[in-house]
């Protein structure tokens, strides 16, 4: 068996084209940047059959020189990634291999975009988000990373093998190594992108690692969101010694230093003490005490209904609740095994809460400055004028005209949540040291980063294009909320 | 003015107070103890073992009363063990029991005595603080004007390429935390896999002697993450005052577009992203934490890991309390600064 | 250059926006020229492309914005094609722009000085000393006191008014040959207004200067201009001379908007206000043909929805224009068809009484840092009033008089420091809202100023009112609810479609109609009617205004009407209460408080409302200075500091007391020291001239 290289045969042709395009791109927007700051811009003319004038000239080649350029790239990019699918294993090398791999996912992309494209008018200010470049680039890439992490450990169908298994003479082996006893060109038949020093597939644990993080962090920040706006609307609505307690209280915990909060609240010791089922229990009502507020503010007026709609609604969220904090091992064990419905394993409940705890104190001022700008609306004087309570003025009135930032600022925590997340497994922290997750795999690479980087380098390059891809997301979002 | 600094004062130290005595329970929690009896004392104690060893040492006392020790507002204990040994807060270092004082806590100057590195505190703290403000002090050099002025080329023309181009090199930094960035930095410029070993992977010998090779990655490292986080706040503020009437005003006055930049812009535009610098300490303690750790620098940062992974308890709280005194020095500052800059909400 | 040579020529002038998805033209085929030492006025209403006009002027679109054809000629020279260069020469030393947001125009990070300093030195290279010195000649005379001091100051030290004079100092620093005025007193108070309107003429006279002058407000282009362009949709409609477009109009749209504005010296039953139907077309909705035809009276299908239609000289009058088909086929003298003339209800039975409402605020001096010494602002001081059913009374006054505080202690969002709110005789005033039952909350209820801020924006139309209607307990069932939710719809004219909108997608005046609906959703019986129509544009006024009365006539209402602007006051109120700093200073009929003996500060608010009339002769009364801050109101009467007549009263007496209210006549009271003697010997501000 041989070990693949990076292009393969493939790479003959595209390398060179690839080098030759991604150099004069460079050059071209490091050129671009200084003309423009000797030149004026151009002041286009309107020519007589309508269109518009275009600066010619060196000038005008060098403003339009990266555009080509760059289409150029893409093109070749494109190459790459479509040849791997359409080539037969082994042929396109190692990038082919990972495209062929990935193949569900190109699909899932593919599919994803036709049909947000084709009913973007009617899709609301998810559907304007493909009216932004740089919101449709962000939202694949997180979406690359959503399908990635679902196929893989719900489907089973991306990682070439098991995140666990060590397979002997592959300690730190290069990409492209050949697995020993692999007879032929398959699937498998290589560790993609090398081995890690317990001789595992790298390529496999990147994969699995982005499953740890889209399961934990946007669940994460939600909780966030829900404790941050839960008292962040009243704080701002009321003012006063409310808001004087809660900002204290906000600005204390952001005055810790992350990650000596990370040392003190995720370790065993204190999963021992059962300090986070504590915690749990009062983070995770938030939900279930907004859930109530806001449908009591609403329906009021009319008990029956009320009485109804929260029973159904709020019932069904305190047994959620109940059977999430209720953990048999813990502290917090009060639920007959039948009517728990679900448990979470004692580290990665330490991880969500503390994630849950560091993030909300940003939410809360966050969702305390908007409320205090927009309760200065007249339609919330009328609210008030008609005699509406204070939670239905601050639930409906306020809080749904307070949603474009704080729709972009979710994506933006859920991008800071899973830098957090990478902290933690840095440090070793919380999750277990095998586990495949992004941050823990770092941590191990880096031991030996200057001689073996191949291990480290997947999954940071991982995290910092999942990262990049919900910025970029935010970015593309609040461009568009703001063109109303 | 002078009450509002006062008035900061007063909630910078009710802040300290709160979050000192949060540390001070959560490593004085059973488990953390019998972990520490158990790295200081012998890894094989039974747990009558620990028992004793703790409350010799005046571990097994209420919180309440270790905290106003630790503080210096309650008198220093003094225990009879049981191994015949006289032990107490202020009798460290062979002090005689009638010399010693009997107020010895932080009130005192006295910060305890590290159990990791069989230290003062305050002496740890002091030299490896000054580690890591040669640390912090070149980040800031490289990471203030390179992040102004990026957002302010970004800022002044809205949607030019120039723009472009550099909002998409400070987005991509804001998305690369520390603990990445400095993997990519290492495995490109010291590893010996892509061969280049332009600088040095470790800044160990920077401690000693700062060179451009070892410390020019760790400085990166740090500077990258904060530097597209400020520029990203400055080109938003640019952007905004760019657009502003005034700056219409300017331009239909028939002022230079770099006047209108350098004379009527900057200084509005500058305001919000002071505060931004000023908050962004709290921030580059964790880039310095993992930094530390990653290039084995051993500063504050690598100070804080190695106490709070054996739970050195004093060691910890000192730690706690410069980390907080500096966040929120730099948060009265910023505000301060806020009310300077900004000539509207300046008070005659 | 000859006398001849305009300074400033715009021939066929085409302006678009270009958005995503499509081109927006912002202005079509725009002619104009502007001779040296003339003035003038471009009007019309939001959207119609005037300060579109005036940036295509000063080159200055943005990104979006593009010339697409036509030429704007300075001097003979073409600005379009000019470089960035030339461009930046002219540009504040011979065109400058003076516009609405004072305070958003100044650097707020600058010192005033070094502000105005600027000017010269860039474009005659002049030194510092010199162009200081220059700055406090200008300050001077833009009557502003204390110019060293000024020019030291930060622009947030000053009012409203000293802002607006200082852009206007800016603007004259070069002594430019065109001032441009982008609706520059629109931010402004009424009296302030006045005062800066006179100086903008006075020094247009003494540096020569040619004006632009762009408002929505035909009163103030009287008073300022020479000609007038009248534009709509993105075209001129109609130019010429004031005398020519003010009294002999040959426009359908120019007449309708002379007709939809009250005009306090015509009578309310011989002039009724006509209201244009239907709505300004968006820009890429514009019909075929003629862009008014679809809302114009004299609309012919066939011939004026076809093609282009260009400007057609007006023979005899001086070059006067007008872009209408049938303008010699209208008959244009023709009397307005006045309605049916509806009888008023009867006013009824007292149902709201305020006695001696006092409402004081304690705020700290120091907002940003605290602090521990208050100040006590008296927002209103000892206010006493009746209305009654069916009755309508007009509170005026300008900023900081009080009235929206009291707006609040009635409708319960604050209660009253002192006195008494009697509604029913039942005493309301010490009950917060939360605390008062149904019944109360919805008999008062309240009508918005803004209609972009008064519905929530992210809820239906139908539904917003549907919750006012479960508020008030109105309705059995959602079905119910539902009906009376269109009826209330069918009752400010609006389609039941509208139901199920956002109100994103609702023009200014239908949102208010929504907000006017919602307000009687619970059969409010005194409707607080918070400046309602003046953030909409004068042909919607109309229609808003009438709307509110018919309602008032059928539902009985008692109708608490909140304005600056007299002209509309005079005609839809039955009494009127002046208000300043807190305090009444006058309250009475209509015609007592219209007509002299007026409370100093009446005339002079009655003086500063601008008239667009030509028969109308004004009295001017210009006021000095500006309204005091209720922070710190003056000692003894309120207006002392301003007031024209002071001198008349013996003893300073004004700066040491405050005036009683003494009753005049029947029901006619004000606050003030003058002497019966000097009430007696005031002259109407407003004559009508004989015609």
């Amino acid at each position: 068996m041989e070990n693949l290289t990076w292009t393969g045969t493939l790479g003959t042709i595209l390398n060179p084209a690839l080098l030759a395009a991604a150099g004069l791109f460079a050059m071209a927007v490091v050129l671009q940047i200084l003309t423009s700051l000797v030149v004026e811009p151009y002041r286009a003319q309107t020519l007589p059959d309508g269109r518009l004038s275009r600066r010619g000239g060196a000038i005008g080649l060098i403003e339009r020189a990266p555009q080509y350029l760059l289409w150029a790239l893409i093109l070749i990019v494109l190459g790459y990634l479509v040849g791997g699918v359409v080539a037969p294993y082994g042929k396109a090398g190692i990038v082919g291999a990972i495209s062929k791999q990935l193949t569900p996912v190109w699909i899932a992309l593919i599919v994803t975009f036709a049909a947000s494209i084709r009913y973007k008018r009617r899709l609301g200010l998810y559907g304007k988000l493909f009216d932004s470049t740089v919101g449709m680039i962000g939202f694949g890439i997180v979406m690359f990373w959503v399908y990635t992490a679902f196929f893989s450990s719900v489907g089973g169908i991306i990682a070439t093998h098991d995140p666990l298994s060590q397979v002997s003479g592959l300690k730190n082996k290069l990409p492209g190594t050949a697995v020993p006893n692999a007879t032929d060109f398959a699937m498998g038949a290589h560790y993609l992108l090398g081995g890690d020093n317990l001789a595992r597939d790298v390529f496999s644990r990147m994969v699995l690692g982005s499953w740890e993080v889209v399961k934990i962090a946007p669940l994460a920040t939600m909780f966030a969101f829900m404790v941050g706006i839960t008292l962040g609307v009243p704080a701002g609505y009321y003012g006063g010694k409310l808001d004087t307690v809660l900002s204290f209280l906000a600005n204390l915990i952001l005055a810790f230093p992350v990650i000596l909060l990370f040392y003190l609240l995720v370790t065993p010791e204190i999963v021992l003490t059962g300090i986070p089922s504590y915690m749990a229990a009062v983070l995770f009502f938030f939900p279930v005490l907004f859930a109530t507020v806001f449908l009591n503010a609403r329906f009021r007026t009319d008990p029956m209904k009320r009485n109804v709609i929260l029973g159904v609604v709020v019932g069904a969220m305190v047994w959620a609740y109940l059977s999430l904090i209720s953990q048999p091992g813990t502290v917090m064990n009060f639920l007959p095994a039948a009517a728990d419905l679900f448990n979470i394993p004692p580290g990665i409940l330490v991880v969500f809460v503390s994630v849950v705890f560091v993030n909300s104190p940003t939410v809360f001022r966050i969702v305390r400055g908007l409320t205090l700008d927009l309760s200065t609306r007249d339609y919330v004087a009328a609210a008030q004028t008609r005699g509406e309570g204070p939670w239905y003025i601050m639930l409906w009135e306020i809080l749904p005209n307070a949603r474009g930032p704080l729709i972009v600022d979710f994506c933006l925590r859920i991008g800071y949540t899973t830098i957090l997340l990478g902290t933690l497994g840095f440090f070793g922290l919380g999750l277990p040291p095998e586990s495949p997750d992004w941050g823990s795999t770092i941590n191990e690479g880096r031991k030996l980063l200057s001689i073996y980087p191949h291990p480290a380098l997947p999954p940071a390059l991982a995290l910092l294009s999942l990262v990049l891809g919900l910025n970029l997301l935010a970015d593309g979002l609040r461009e568009e909320s703001l063109r109303d | 003015m002078g009450l509002f600094v006062l008035r900061r004062f007063g909630v910078m130290i009710l802040t300290a107070l709160c979050l000192t005595f949060v540390v001070f329970v959560l490593t004085n929690l059973e488990p953390n103890l019998e972990k520490l009896a158990k790295t200081q004392g012998n890894a094989r104690m039974s747990d009558e073992q620990v028992e004793t060893w703790l409350s010799n040492r005046g571990y097994h006392r209420p919180v309440a009363v270790k905290y106003g020790e630790w503080l210096g507002v309650l008198p220093g204990y003094v225990i009879e063990g049981t191994d015949g040994e006289t032990r107490g807060r202020c009798l460290r270092g062979g002090v005689d029991p009638a010399d010693a004082a009997r107020f010895c806590g932080i009130l005192q100057g006295d910060w305890g005595f590290s159990t990791v590195f069989k230290e003062d505190v305050w002496k740890i703290v002091l030299t490896r603080l000054g580690q890591t403000a040669k640390l912090m002090g070149w980040v800031m050099a490289v990471m203030v004007p390179s992040s102004l002025i990026i957002g302010v080329l970004a800022g002044m023309r809205e949607g030019s390429k120039l723009d472009r181009s550099l909002s998409t090199v400070s987005i991509v930094t804001t998305a690369t935390p520390e603990y990445v960035s400095g993997v990519i930095f290492i495995t490109v410029f010291a590893s010996s896999a892509v061969g280049l070993k332009w600088f040095n992977g470790s800044a160990t010998s920077a401690m000693e002697d700062i060179t451009f090779l070892n410390f020019t990655l760790p400085v990166m490292t740090v500077a990258l993450y904060g530097m597209g986080y400020i520029a990203r706040m400055t080109r938003a503020s640019m952007t905004e005052v760019m657009t502003a009437q005034y700056i219409r005003t300017a331009r239909l006055k028939g002022v230079s577009f770099r006047n209108i930049v350098l004379k009527h812009a900057l200084r509005n535009a500058l305001i919000a992203p002071f505060t931004v610098i000023m908050l962004q300490f709290p921030w580059l303690l964790n880039g310095v934490v993992i930094v530390e750790t990653l290039f084995n620098f051993k500063g504050f940062g690598w100070t804080l890991v190695q106490a709070a992974g054996n739970n050195d308890i004093e060691m910890l709280l000192g730690v706690s309390v410069v980390s907080v005194f500096v966040v929120l020095t730099t948060q009265l500052i910023s505000d301060i600064g806020y009310v300077f800059l900004n000539p509207r909400i300046r008070i005659s | 250059m000859t006398e001849d040579t305009p300074i400033l020529d715009i021939d066929r002038l085409s302006i678009s926006f270009f958005t995503r998805l499509r081109e927006i033209p912002a202005v079509m085929d725009f002619s104009a020229k502007i001779m040296p030492g003339e003035a003038l006025g471009l009007v019309g209403e939001s959207g119609c492309g005037k300060s579109t006009v005036a940036l295509g002027v000063m080159q200055d679109l943005g990104v979006n914005g593009r010339i697409v054809g036509g030429s704007i000629k300075f001097k003979g020279r073409d600005l379009c094609t000019m470089s960035a260069e030339e461009l930046r020469d002219v540009r504040g030393s011979e065109i400058a722009m003076i516009y609405q947001e004072p305070m958003a125009s100044l650097n707020p990070a600058m010192k005033i000085g070094r502000q105005l300093m600027e000017v010269p030195m860039i474009h005659e290279g002049i030194g510092e000393k010199e162009a200081y010195a220059r700055a406090l000649e200008v300050v001077t005379d833009v009557k502003l006191p204390d110019p060293e001091r000024i020019l030291k100051s930060y622009p947030h030290q000053l009012s409203g008014g000293q802002q607006q004079r200082i852009v206007i100092a800016m603007a004259l620093m070069s002594k430019p040959t065109l001032l441009i005025l982008d609706e520059p007193t629109t931010a402004l108070d009424v009296t302030v207004e006045a005062a800066v309107v006179q100086l903008v003429k006075d020094l247009g006279k003494k540096y020569g200067t040619s004006m632009l002058f762009i408002s929505h407000n035909l009163g103030l282009v009287l008073e300022t201009c020479d000609r007038i362009c009248v534009m709509y949709s993105g075209e001129a409609v109609e130019r010429g001379s004031i005398e020519d477009v003010f009294d002999k109009m040959r426009h359908p749209y120019t007449q309708a908007l002379f007709r939809s504005i009250p005009l306090p010296g015509a009578d309310k039953n011989a002039r009724p206000l006509v209201a244009i139907p239907g709505n300004f077309p968006l820009p890429h909705e514009r019909p075929k043909g003629c862009n008014f035809g679809p809302r114009c009276d004299y609309f012919e299908a066939g011939r004026c929805d076809q093609g282009v239609i260009a400007m057609s000289l007006v023979e005899g009058d001086d070059r006067h224009q007008t872009r209408c088909l049938k303008f010699e086929e209208i008959d244009w003298d023709a009397k307005i068809e006045a309605g049916e003339t509806k009888a008023k209800a009867a006013v009824g039975e007292v149902v709201l009484k305020m006695d001696n409402l006092k409402k004081y605020y304690e705020v700290s001096a120091n907002a940003l840092f605290g602090g521990g010494n208050t100040k006590v602002v008296k927002a209103n001081e000892t206010l006493s009033f009746e209305a009654r059913e069916s009755e309508t009374l007009a509170i005026v006054g300008e900023s900081g008089c009080g009235k929206s505080t009291f707006a609040k202690v009635l409708m319960g969002l604050e209660t009253a420091t002192d006195g008494k709110i009697l509604l029913d005789n039942r005493e309301i005033q010490g009950t917060a809202i939360n605390d008062r039952d149904t019944g109360t909350v919805a008999d008062i209820q309240m009508v918005f100023q803004n209609p972009f801020d008064t519905l929530n924006p992210s809820m239906t139309v139908g539904r917003q009112i549907i919750r006012a209607l479960e508020i008030f307990g109105i309705g059995k069932s959602d079905a119910e609810r539902k009906a009376r939710m269109l009826e209330l719809l069918d009752l400010v004219k609006l389609p039941r479609a509208f139901a199920e909108r956002m109100p994103r997608q609702l023009s200014g005046g239908q949102k208010q109609r929504v907000g006017i609906a919602r307000a009687f959703a619970g059969g409010a019986r005194i409707v607080v009617a918070d400046e309602p129509v003046s953030a909409l544009d004068v042909s919607v006024q109309a229609a808003v205004t009438d709307l509110l009365m018919e309602i008032q006539r059928k539902e009985k209402t008692t109708l608490l009407f909140i304005s600056h602007d007299l002209s509309i006051v005079r005609y839809l109120s039955d009494r009127v209460m002046v208000m300043y700093l807190g305090h009444v200073v006058e309250i009475g009929t209509t015609d007592q408080v219209f007509s002299p003996p007026y409370h100093p500060y009446t005339e002079a608010l009655l003086s500063a409302v601008p008239i667009a009339d030509t028969k109308v002769e004004k009295k001017h009364i210009v006021l000095e200075g500006d309204i005091p801050s209720a922070m710190n109101p003056p000692p003894g009467c309120p207006f002392q500091t301003r007031c024209r007549w002071k001198s008349k009263v013996a003893g300073g007496l004004c700066e040491r007391e405050v005036p009683p209210l003494r009753t005049l006549a029947e029901g006619h009271q004000i606050k003030c020291h003058l002497a019966e003697d000097d009430l007696r010997r005031m002259e109407p501000v407003i004559t009508i001239a004989a015609e």
